[in-house]
């Protein structure tokens, strides 16, 4: 399945080959500062050994671990070390159909007779048990994701547990959502999440789901399954109805028959756009609600008024965070022509200071790619933005032997045909084009077949209201990226998808208002 | 006296950057997460006690406390030689020829603060007079206060012009600028300043005189030092910073350091371009060192008061 790495040497000498020319071509930029190790952290690594991962994890249906009637497993691995973590339950239709099943027993039979304020009290038991083992759900997350310890601890964990928290209080509370109107619950909502924030997406499909009187079927992506079902082992301590929530594991197939499920009333999709669309064609023409949440190509528009110094931050933390594989990343940089040389300067710099390597080391800020097949997708297309003549800058780390991993890079020169410039690259891999009005940016920026998010640096209010009215994206954020809060509806315009989730907006993808 | 001339041509200083403070101070914050444990720790804790000034500056000063806190900049651990010695000790006028005397021989330069410190408020001939004479009693380095009055109220060309003509009254000694970044109210009234200071050749800005709250800050510091990191780019000129009041704990002093390893690299990582303008931070940082030799924390009383 896997093929075999290049050797660190490999990949530094290809890389140092490149960069030297670079280097040439930046002699302007001297005097130069040296990010060196004069000063250097020591190795801080979390702890893994105050808590076991499952040798094999089972199917979560009907409140019990059940086996897969496909008797097939798979193996979910580390993406930093390619250590098998554990064994993983391989769902068929047939084992689909027994989730499904016991769904809308669990919803005929439980929870749509419980009274609103008891969804809440279950809700914020699971919010509260959440909060106590968010240690261990954080490295587990590192581990199976790749992604540093730092983010899973600081930021995936206290979002997954402000979501529980925030809809626990929704649930008795819905009509004042809808002004007044009385709302009701769809019924079986089956949902489909990606690889890049595993509990976090869990969380933002199950919260709001129970809270207004819904059960799940929930699929993980197949090579992130092991905090979805450590969440399954949380909710069964946490008493729920069994049935209310269920587990199943797979790949694209399992999520395929969970899709077409007859008895299904609700779709929600995280993921790419190509799979969105399959699965749009799939519920055209039957009563099942959708709502997806796709691709994007986030343009982050920096002016020449922008507060230069944190607009880098900006920058870095939009393409940057978990390795860039976040659908709104910041990876379209547009940067008014007349600061772009200093400011791509001072992004270099920040990008020197960038640690890649061991997820759990706790000074880690990059971390290892998802998989095999992720990191082929970037290289494919960062050979595809070399051929075009965009001109790359890649950061010269030692990267780790084993695992995937791929070096910080930008590109400039990009023109706006480039592939770098259309395709999500989902990978740490910025593209930076150029701009000299507020018009052209506007332009710029909403050309792109995607439309979930965008970025804008300026020092002045009005422009950033003017941006914001004329941007096609369903979050703009300015002079900040990358920030979220279970009040805060996300969601996308054009193939990014349709629907919201977070919010009062959130609530009226699994409610039908009477 | 001002390095302008006598007829004073309208100032035209390049713009500075806008700052927007909630970036600024999540980002300061975000580097006071790194975990910095055992060699780490331990390098870092000395650099800090090398990039000290040991400072004084107490109406109830005396020869005696100023030779007292010499010794100890000297020798800050008495069962330990290769700890320090500090880089400084910062003192008022009066004392810089006691200071001197006491640390003949040694590498521990003597700074005076100056220019009618810590307010700034009095003519500038009796400030620079101020500074001459500190020189002449053999000040190293002078710290000096800029007009905060002046820089709120808009008169930018005033500040520049005291702060050029203190630069030329220092001579050989090395000038550093307090903004008292405490008074001036806003992070972009501090770059301004910051930018002010350098284009009028300070060969360090420090945040605060200590005797205003708040001092130095975590984000004051990173905006201070990214204004150093502009002028770098622009002229080549390597400035120093000094984060002066507030830092009182080794923590803190550890997530200045990284602060400076990630803003300026290695560089900076250096007394000669940064300083920790403090007192009260020696002995906790001597406290954490011997907890690192010998496992266990200290009374306080096992380490001098100064």
């Amino acid at each position: 399945m896997l093929t075999k790495p290049q050797t660190t040497s490999q990949r530094i000498d290809g890389r140092m080959g490149k960069l030297s020319k670079i280097e040439k071509k930046r002699e302007h930029e001297k005097p130069a500062i040296v990010f060196g190790n004069q000063w250097d952290y020591a190795p801080a690594p979390e702890a893994t050994d105050f808590f076991k991962i499952g040798k094999r994890y089972e199917l979560f249906i009907g409140g019990k671990w059940q086996k897969p009637r496909s008797k097939s497993y798979f193996t979910t691995i580390s993406p930093s070390s390619e250590a098998v973590l554990a064994e993983i339950a391989e769902a068929d239709d047939s084992d689909v159909d027994a989730a499904v099943m016991a769904a809308r027993h669990a919803y005929d039979r439980y929870w749509s007779r419980l009274l609103p304020s008891d969804r809440s009290k279950y809700l914020f038991r699971i919010a509260r048990a959440l909060q106590e083992k968010a240690r261990q759900f954080a490295v587990v997350e590192s581990m199976d994701g790749g992604k540093p310890i730092k983010e899973s601890r600081d930021v995936d964990l206290p979002l997954a547990i402000a979501h529980f928290f925030y809809h626990a209080g929704w649930a008795d509370k819905l009509d004042l959502a809808f002004q007044g109107r009385a709302v009701r619950p769809l019924g079986v909502a089956a949902q489909i999440i990606p690889w890049n924030f595993p509990l976090l997406m869990a969380a933002w499909k199950i919260a709001p789901a129970l809270a207004c009187g819904n059960t799940v079927v929930l699929k993980p992506a197949e090579t992130t399954p092991l905090t979805a079902l450590m969440l399954a082992e949380l909710i069964e301590e946490c008493d729920l109805p069994p049935g209310v929530v269920n587990i199943v594991t797979g790949a694209g197939k399992t999520g395929a028959a969970l899709v077409n499920h007859p008895d299904v009333n609700k779709v929600a999709f995280t993921g790419s756009t190509e799979v969105g669309k399959r699965i749009q064609r799939a519920v055209a023409g039957t009563s099942k609600r959708l709502t997806l949440e796709l691709g994007g190509k986030a343009a982050n528009i920096v002016f020449a008024d922008a507060p230069l110094d944190q607009a880098v931050e900006g920058i870095i933390g939009g393409i940057f965070f978990n390795q860039g594989h976040v659908c709104c990343a910041g990876s379209r940089l547009l940067v008014e022509e007349s600061i772009a040389p200093l400011l791509l300067r001072k992004l270099r710099d920040r990008m020197a200071t960038l640690r890649v390597g061991d997820p759990l080391d706790k000074n880690t800020d990059v971390g290892a790619i998802n998989s095999q097949m992720q990191l082929d997708k970037i290289r494919e297309l960062v050979a595809a933005g070399e051929r075009e003549g965009a001109e790359r800058f890649s950061v010269s780390c030692p990267l780790p032997k084993k695992g995937f991993w791929f070096p910080p890079t930008v590109f400039t020169n990009v023109s706006l045909s480039s592939r770098i410039a259309r395709e999500e690259i989902f990978g740490p891999v910025l593209s930076t084009l150029t701009f000299r009005t507020p018009d052209e940016a506007i332009e710029k920026a909403n050309n792109s077949v995607y439309g979930l998010s965008a970025g804008v640096w300026t020092d002045k209010g009005s422009k950033i209201f003017h941006m914001a009215s004329k941007l096609r994206a369903g979050v703009v954020w300015a002079n900040t990226f990358n920030k979220f809060d279970p009040t805060s509806p996300f969601g996308g315009y054009k193939e990014s998808g349709f629907g919201r989730e977070g919010g009062r907006q959130g609530l009226s993808a699994y409610v039908e208002v009477v | 006296m001002s390095s302008r001339g006598a007829d004073r041509a309208p100032l035209i200083l390049p713009p500075s950057p806008t700052v927007d403070a909630v970036a600024l101070e999540e980002r300061a914050a975000a580097l006071a997460k790194r975990s910095i444990k055992k060699a780490t720790k331990i390098a870092g804790l000395r650099l800090a006690i090398r990039m000290m000034d040991l400072t004084t500056l107490e109406g109830k000063d005396t020869p005696g406390k100023v030779r007292a806190l010499c010794s100890k900049a000297m020798r800050p651990l008495d069962s330990d030689p290769t700890i320090g010695p500090c880089a400084a000790i910062c003192v008022y006028p009066n004392f810089v020829s006691v200071a001197k005397a006491a640390l003949a021989g040694s590498q521990v330069l003597v700074a005076s603060v100056a220019t009618a410190f810590p307010s700034g408020q009095s003519p500038l001939s009796i400030k620079l007079d101020d500074v001459r004479r500190a020189v002449e009693f053999g000040a190293d380095e002078i710290d000096m206060v800029i007009d905060r009055g002046a820089m709120l109220a808009g008169e930018t060309a005033k500040v520049f012009d005291e702060i050029a003509a203190t630069k030329e009254a220092c001579g050989q000694a090395h000038l550093k600028v307090i903004l008292e970044t405490g008074e001036l109210g806003s992070y972009d009234v501090i770059r301004r300043a910051s930018d002010l200071a350098m284009l009028a050749g300070a060969d360090f800005i420090k945040t605060s005189t200590g005797k205003i709250q708040p001092a130095a800050t975590p984000p004051v510091t990173l905006l201070m030092l990214e204004a150093i990191r502009d002028y770098y780019y622009a002229t080549g000129r390597k400035i120093g910073m000094k984060p002066a009041g507030g830092v009182r704990t080794a923590k803190q002093a550890l997530h200045y350091l990284v602060i400076v390893k990630e803003t300026l690299g290695d560089d900076w990582l250096a007394p000669s371009l940064f300083r920790f303008g403090a007192s009260a931070l020696l002995n906790d940082v001597l406290m954490q060192l011997e907890k690192e030799r010998t496992g266990a924390y200290q009374a306080s009383d096992d380490f001098s008061k100064d």
